[in-house]
């Protein structure tokens, strides 16, 4: 299995491809990709720079252009896939139909990968991506158990990718716009989730809340480390309970899970975290790395290395578990 | 300016969803009315066998019917399902997912608002697809739907106009996990929350409301008071969702603002008597976040901020 791992910034492409990555993915640094966040991204010479040095070291890359282009200012996110090609990208990472149109048209032999973001769940969604825009592989939504996913790889000829590691979506990714009903931003359009730009903290007689364009996403009582106010992993009120009514505060690891990815016909692993530090990609990408050489070499894969560097302390296996739902 | 009752989203009991539809066939004021599940598979069973009748009631009074699919498509019993309703009828389908696409290419169809289309190309696509008739996401705004509208003027486009605003859908079942069941034994405790299970922040503020696998806005979306707006625009169809409220009612007051017999205002005024305490939002038009509610039309008339108003004036943050 292939192990595709985040870069955010061209020394972080550096880092992961030195650390074992068999691809990078990143994105450029506008509102054509799924993590643009200040500070974050490439340019289009920092990518071909990038690309030459993965390539030099036999490495792949793969651009993530996973927003859907505005109507009315499609020309940016047509100027993001003629930049990824002209850089020699190995394949870009679309969500969008129009935008895989214009690929398939203008670049008819560059490798399409269908973003997690177009949320494609079954074989039937997966044959229409290509079927009609010749995509190669597929990133499947964090939505499907393990015996699911083995079923789905055995209904299509279309590469599988899942992901493996770091933040989770609760929700079908490409299809969520919470972000958006309380700030205005969203994934889909902005490429941002719960933007830093929208989140306040106020502490007050020893309790923290931390809010999202003013709505309380979540309280903090003394010695409680405060998290993050994503949005579907806050706290809120029912009439039934209150709590994380959406998921707790957790992120995915996978590890233990690779054997059975493996015999479930999946082609590649991917690390999220486009957003994260040198230091961080070094550690998740190099455990990794052991763990799959482990998995090759018939050893037991090493559990537990990957813990500190989760969100919150604590992980979860997901939708890969099927009672998780 | 065409009327489109979208598919009922909750679990209800299937009798009442019977009625339900009868009701409308009998006395609502709209052009196109949508029949289906399309959030939980797992209900279909329920109704299932009402449709047959339900769309001949409805057909009988002269409203054209859209069959909704799901949205999300994950086991392989769905994908069955959905290939089955998009191949074997006479009626229009509405694909609320890509799945339904390899089925419907080449045929007239309708696209619903759970597919992402965002920009003209993604919509002159479908439309070379086959689809006639688009109901955009709620989140676009409204100079996007303007571009959109402008580029391609021979499809259908539709608004989510009224009812709570679909947010997001899992895999996971919330109203499973709050009554600490699984999903694959739910016992369908969706039902006893037939619009939707409140879920406030911890502060008591409203924010949104749990449907099974979905999650929608506690505020209702509102564009009555958009309407010529949107018309001018090259919007051709407003979506009512349904929720418990009087929706003969709704639509009566969206069917007259739509023909200049009520003024946007008064339509107003009756949502806001007609859905009691509930918040409305129209926000997503504007770019702003969805949860905001600008109420210009009802400022004309009393002179005063929207909170003055019964049903109206949810502020964000």
């Amino acid at each position: 299995m292939e192990l595709i791992c985040p870069a955010g910034t061209p020394s972080s492409l550096r880092t992961a491809v030195d650390a074992g990555a068999d691809a990078v993915y990143c994105g450029f640094r506008n509102e054509t990709n799924a993590r643009n966040f200040p500070g974050l991204n490439f340019s289009p010479p920092e990518l071909a720079e990038g690309v030459a040095y993965a390539h030099r070291h036999g490495a792949k890359v793969l651009v993530a252009i996973n927003t859907f282009p505005r109507a009315g200012a499609i020309g940016l996110w047509h100027q993001a896939v003629d930049d990824a090609v002209a850089a020699g990208a190995d394949a870009l990472i679309l969500c969008d139909i129009g935008l895989m149109a214009y690929t398939v048209e203008r670049h008819p032999n560059t490798r399409l990968h269908v973003s997690v973001q177009a949320a494609a769940a079954n074989v039937d969604a997966i044959r229409f991506y290509v079927e009609r825009f010749n995509a190669k592989r597929v990133v499947l939504p964090r939505v499907l158990s393990v015996p699911e996913i083995a079923a789905i790889t055995r209904g299509t000829t279309c590469e599988v990718e899942v992901f493996v590691f770091g933040g989770l979506c609760v929700m079908a990714e490409g299809r969520c716009s919470l972000s958006s009903y309380a700030t205005g931003l969203s994934p889909n359009m902005n490429g941002v989730c719960s933007p830093a730009s929208h989140v306040a903290y106020e502490e007050m007689e020893g309790t923290v809340t931390s809010r999202l364009g003013g709505f309380t996403i979540n309280k903090f009582g003394a010695g409680e480390p405060a998290a993050y106010p994503t949005l579907c992993k806050g706290r809120f009120r029912t009439e039934l309970s209150t709590g994380y009514i959406f998921e707790d505060p957790v992120s995915l690891d996978a590890a233990t899970l690779l054997p059975g990815l493996r015999d479930a016909g999946v082609t590649a692993l991917k690390i999220e975290g486009r957003q994260r530090s040198r230091a961080y990609i070094e550690n998740v990408v190099r455990s990794f790395r052991e763990a799959l050489s482990a998995l090759d070499a018939g050893r037991s894969i090493p559990t537990g290395a990957l813990r500190p560097m989760s969100e919150g302390q604590s992980n979860t296996l997901g939708a890969y578990r099927k009672t998780w739902r | 300016m065409k009327l489109r009752l979208g598919p009922v989203l909750y679990n209800w009991d299937p009798e009442a969803w019977r009625d339900f539809y009868f009701r409308i066939a009998d006395e609502a004021p709209v052009d196109t009315v949508c029949v289906g599940e399309v959030v939980c598979s797992k209900r279909l069973p329920f109704v299932q066998d009402l449709v047959p009748e339900v769309v001949e009631r409805l057909t009988a009074a002269g409203k054209a019917v859209v069959l909704s699919s799901l949205a999300l498509v994950t086991l392989e019993r769905e994908r069955r399902q959905t290939a089955s309703l998009m191949r074997d009828g006479d009626l229009l389908v509405e694909a609320n997912d890509v799945t339904g696409l390899v089925h419907l290419a080449g045929r007239p169809h309708a696209v619903g608002p759970y597919v992402n289309v965002y920009n003209e190309a993604t919509l002159a696509w479908l439309a070379r697809n086959g689809a006639r008739l688009v109901c955009l996401p709620p989140e676009l705004p409204a100079a996007s739907i303007a571009a959109l509208a402008s580029a391609c003027p021979d499809v259908d486009l539709e608004i989510w106009s009224f009812g709570r605003v679909p947010l997001a859908i899992s895999a996971r079942c919330y109203h499973a996990r709050l009554h600490k069941l699984t999903k694959d034994n739910c016992q369908f405790v969706c039902g006893k929350d037939p619009d939707g299970l409140a879920a406030d922040t911890l502060d008591g503020q409203a924010f949104l409301s749990v449907n099974g696998v979905q999650t929608l806005s506690s505020t209702y979306a509102n564009l009555i008071g958009s309407l010529a707006e949107l018309a001018s625009m090259g919007v051709t169809s407003c979506r009512l969702s349904p929720q418990t409220c009087d929706m003969v009612a709704v639509a009566n007051a969206f069917r007259g603002v739509a023909d200049g017999a009520l003024d946007p205002a008064e339509g107003q005024h009756a949502l806001a008597r007609i859905c009691g305490g509930i918040s409305f939002s129209n926000g997503f038009l504007s770019g702003d976040a969805g949860v905001r509610y600008q109420a210009d039309a009802i400022d004309r008339i009393t002179g005063g901020p929207p909170e003055a108003i019964h049903g109206a004036g949810l502020v964000g943050g």
